[in-house]
C-alpha cells in the first residue's frame, strides 16, 4: 500500500514537472495542477495510512487516525484550487494580450 | 478592557484585514473616501506597530494563542524584537507607498487598496507568525495580493512578467509544502520552537531525511528572496510592475531574508545536533553570487525601473552574504542593512515613476530626451538616493556597508566579501552615474518639451531620502536595537521557553 502510493505522488509529480517546463502556457498549467494533487495527496498520507481506526484519542484505543494531515490538506487544496483559477485566467489574459499561448510572448 | 495590550502582537495582522475587507465592500465608492479610508488603515498600522515594538524592546518575547489553544496543539504568533522591528519597517514602507500611490497610479484598477492591504496583511502575518504551517498560508496571502498588484494596469509586457512570477511562485509554494509535509511526517509538529525543540532530540535515522527537508525549505525562501541562482525572475517583474506597487515590493524579498534567518537560528541553530549550521556555508557563497550577478544587470540596464530591480537583487544578496558570515556582528549589521536598504530601494522605484511622468513618451529609458523642467530637484534626489543605496558617505548604505565588512574581518571569507562588496559597489556607482548623466544632463533638442512634474508628488520621496539620513544620524540607537534583537535571535532558548510555556487565557466567567 505504502510503496503503490508513493509511486503514485512520484509519478504525478515527475509528469507535473515535466509538463511546466514545457514552452506554452497550457500544459504548463496542466503541470501546476500535477504538481499540486501530488502535493496533496503527499500531504495527506503524511499522517499515515491506517485503516479501521478512530480519528479520536479514545482511553482503550492505542493506535488513531491523525486529523492534522487532513486539516492541512484541505487548506492545501483550497489554495491550490484558488491559484489554478487564477493562473489560468492570467494565462488567457496573456494569450490576448500577446497574441500567442508561448511562456515568452513571442513564438520562437 | 485589561486584556487588551495582549493583543498587540495581532493588531498588524487585524488592521489590513478589517479595513482590506471594507475595501472591497466599498468598491463602487468614490475614489477620495476609498483613498481615505486605506490612509487611516495604513496610519492605525503604524500606530499598532510602535505600540508592538515598545512592548519587545525590553527583551520580552508576546506570545499570542490563536483561538486560546496553547501551543504546540494551537496556532500562535509570536513577536520579538526582530519581527516588531520588521513589521514596524513594513508599516513605514507603507505609509510611503500609499501616499505615492493616491497621487493618481492608483487609478488604474479598482481594487489597487484592497490589494494594498492583503499585501500588508500578509506581510506582517509571515513576520509574526510562530507556525511553518501559517507561515506558507501567509505567504500565499501576501503572493495572491502582490499578482493582483502587479498586474494592476495593462500592458503585454505585464502579462508576460505576471506569468512568469505567479508560475515560478506556484512552483515554489509546492515545493514548501513537500518540505512542511516531509517535516510533519517525521517529527509531528509544524510549531516552530517545537520543531526546535524536536530537531535537537533527532534519532540518527532520521537526520538524511530533515536534512533534505531543511534545504527543500531553504529552497523556497531564497527564491523569495531572490538569492541566486532563483533571481532571475525578480528583474522582470519589478520592473514591469507600476513603480507604487514596485514600492511595496521592495521589502518582499525581505521576507524571504527574515525567513532563512529564523529557521536558520530557531530551527537549525547551535544546539541542533548533527543538523546545526546546516544553511550558513551556502548563504555566504550564493550571496555573493548574487551581488555580482546584480552588479552584471545594473551595468547592462536600458532602463531605470530594471536597473533598481536589479539594486535590489544586490541588496538581497548583501544582506544573505551578513546572514552567512554568521555572528552577532554580523546579523545585526544584517539587519540594520535590510531595514535602510527596503526604504531606500523603494524611494528609487517611487522616484523613477516621477522621472517618467516628467519625461512623457521617453518614460524612463536611458537614452538623452526633453530637457527637464525641475533636473535640479529631480537629479538631486537621484543623487541623494544612489548615494545611499551604492553605500557611499555620507548615507544610509555606508554605514550598513561598513558594519557588514567590519563584521567580516577575522573570517576566513573576509578577503572574498571585502573586495567582492568593494569591486560591485564600484560598478554600481559607475552605472549610477552614467544613468544620473543621460537622464538629467543630455538633451535631445528634438524631443519636445517636458511637462514640469507637481511639486507636491515628491514629497514621499524626499521624506524617505531624509529617513535615510535620519539613519545615519540615529545609527548609533538603530544598531544598538538590531544588535539586540540578533542576540535574541542566537539564544532561542527564551523564544523556545516562552511559546510553549505560554498558559491559555482564563475565559471571562472563570475569575
Amino acid at each position: 500500500m505504502e510503496g503503490l502510493i508513493a509511486a503514485i505522488i512520484g509519478l504525478l509529480t515527475a509528469c507535473g514537472i515535466y509538463l511546466v517546463l514545457r514552452a506554452r502556457t497550457f500544459p504548463v498549467v496542466m503541470g501546476l495542477t500535477l504538481l499540486s494533487y501530488a502535493v496533496n495527496l503527499f500531504l495527506f498520507v503524511m499522517g499515515r495510512l491506517n485503516i479501521g481506526v478512530p480519528a479520536i484519542i479514545e482511553p482503550d484505543r492505542a493506535q488513531y487516525a491523525d486529523p492534522l494531515p487532513q486539516a492541512l490538506v484541505l487548506t492545501a487544496i483550497v489554495i491550490g484550487f484558488g491559484m489554478t483559477a487564477f493562473v489560468v485566467v492570467l494565462a488567457l489574459r496573456a494569450r490576448a494580450d500577446l497574441g500567442n499561448d508561448h511562456v515568452d510572448g513571442k513564438d520562437p | 478592557m485589561s486584556t487588551l495590550p495582549a493583543h498587540a502582537v495581532i493588531a498588524p495582522v487585524l488592521i489590513p484585514l478589517l479595513t482590506g475587507t471594507l475595501l472591497v465592500l466599498l468598491r463602487g465608492s468614490a475614489t477620495p473616501l476609498r483613498r481615505t479610508i486605506s490612509m487611516l488603515g495604513v496610519q492605525a498600522l503604524l500606530g499598532a506597530s510602535f505600540w508592538l515594538l515598545l512592548q519587545v524592546q525590553s527583551g520580552e518575547v508576546l506570545v499570542y494563542q490563536l483561538g486560546n489553544w496553547p501551543a504546540p496543539f494551537g496556532i500562535v504568533l509570536v513577536a520579538d524584537r526582530l519581527a516588531a522591528g520588521m513589521v514596524m519597517l513594513t508599516a513605514v514602507l507603507a505609509l510611503f507607498a500609499m501616499m505615492h500611490a493616491i497621487q493618481g497610479s492608483d487609478r488604474r484598477g479598482r481594487q489597487y487598496h484592497a490589494l494594498f492591504q492583503f499585501q500588508l496583511l500578509g506581510l506582517n502575518g509571515a513576520f509574526l507568525t510562530g507556525d511553518l504551517f501559517n507561515l506558507f498560508v501567509f505567504f500565499e496571502i501576501l503572493l495572491i495580493a502582490s499578482y493582483g498588484l502587479l498586474l494592476h494596469g495593462v500592458g503585454a509586457a505585464r502579462s508576460r512578467a505576471g506569468l512568469h512570477y505567479v508560475i515560478i511562485n506556484l512552483v515554489g509554494s509546492s515545493l514548501f509544502l513537500f518540505a512542511v509535509g516531509t517535516l510533519y511526517g517525521l517529527l509531528g509538529t509544524l510549531n516552530m520552537a517545537d520543531l526546535s525543540v524536536r530537531v535537537a532530540a533527532l534519532g540518527t535515522a532520521d537526520v538524511g531525511l530533515v536534512r533534505a527537508a531543511a534545504l527543500l525549505l531553504f529552497l523556497v525562501f531564497a527564491l523569495k528572496a531572490a538569492l541566486a541562482p532563483l533571481h532571475l525572475w525578480l528583474p522582470g517583474a519589478y520592473s514591469a510592475a507600476g513603480p507604487a506597487s514596485a514600492a511595496i515590493f521592495a521589502i518582499m524579498t525581505k521576507v524571504g531574508a527574515y525567513a532563512i534567518l529564523r529557521i536558520e537560528t530557531l530551527i537549525f541553530g547551535t544546539e541542533s545536533g548533527p543538523l546545526e549550521g546546516l544553511i550558513e556555508p551556502w548563504l555566504l557563497v550564493l550571496g555573493l553570487i548574487t551581488i555580482a550577478l546584480g552588479t552584471i544587470g545594473v551595468l547592462a540596464s536600458r532602463r531605470l525601473a530594471v536597473l533598481i530591480s536589479h539594486l535590489v537583487v544586490i541588496s538581497a544578496g548583501t544582506i544573505l552574504t551578513a546572514f552567512g558570515i554568521g555572528g552577532s556582528a554580523a546579523l545585526s549589521a544584517g539587519i540594520y542593512y535590510t531595514f535602510q536598504s527596503t526604504l531606500v530601494a523603494a524611494a528609487l522605484f517611487m522616484l523613477t515613476e516621477n522621472v517618467a511622468r516628467t519625461r512623457g513618451g521617453y518614460t524612463d529609458e536611458l537614452r538623452a530626451g526633453p530637457m527637464l523642467p525641475a533636473a535640479n530637484v529631480l537629479g538631486g534626489l537621484f543623487l541623494v538616493l544612489a548615494l545611499a543605496v551604492a553605500g557611499l558617505p555620507p548615507l544610509s548604505g555606508f554605514v550598513g556597508k561598513v558594519l557588514i565588512l567590519e563584521s567580516s574581518l577575522g573570517t576566513v571569507s573576509a578577503p572574498w566579501v571585502i573586495s567582492i562588496v568593494l569591486v560591485t559597489s564600484l560598478f554600481t556607482v559607475m552605472a549610477l552615474a552614467r544613468a544620473g548623466s543621460t537622464l538629467f544632463f543630455k538633451t535631445d533638442t528634438h524631443a519636445g518639451e517636458a511637462t514640469l512634474p507637481n511639486a507636491a508628488y515628491l514629497v514621499p520621496v524626499s521624506a524617505l531620502a531624509l529617513i535615510s539620513l535620519l539613519f545615519v544620524i540615529y545609527a548609533q540607537p538603530i544598531y544598538r536595537f538590531a544588535a539586540a534583537a540578533s542576540e535574541q535571535i542566537l539564544q532561542p532558548d527564551a523564544y523556545i521557553e516562552t511559546v510553549l510555556s505560554a498558559k491559555p487565557l482564563p475565559r471571562a466567567g472563570d475569575h
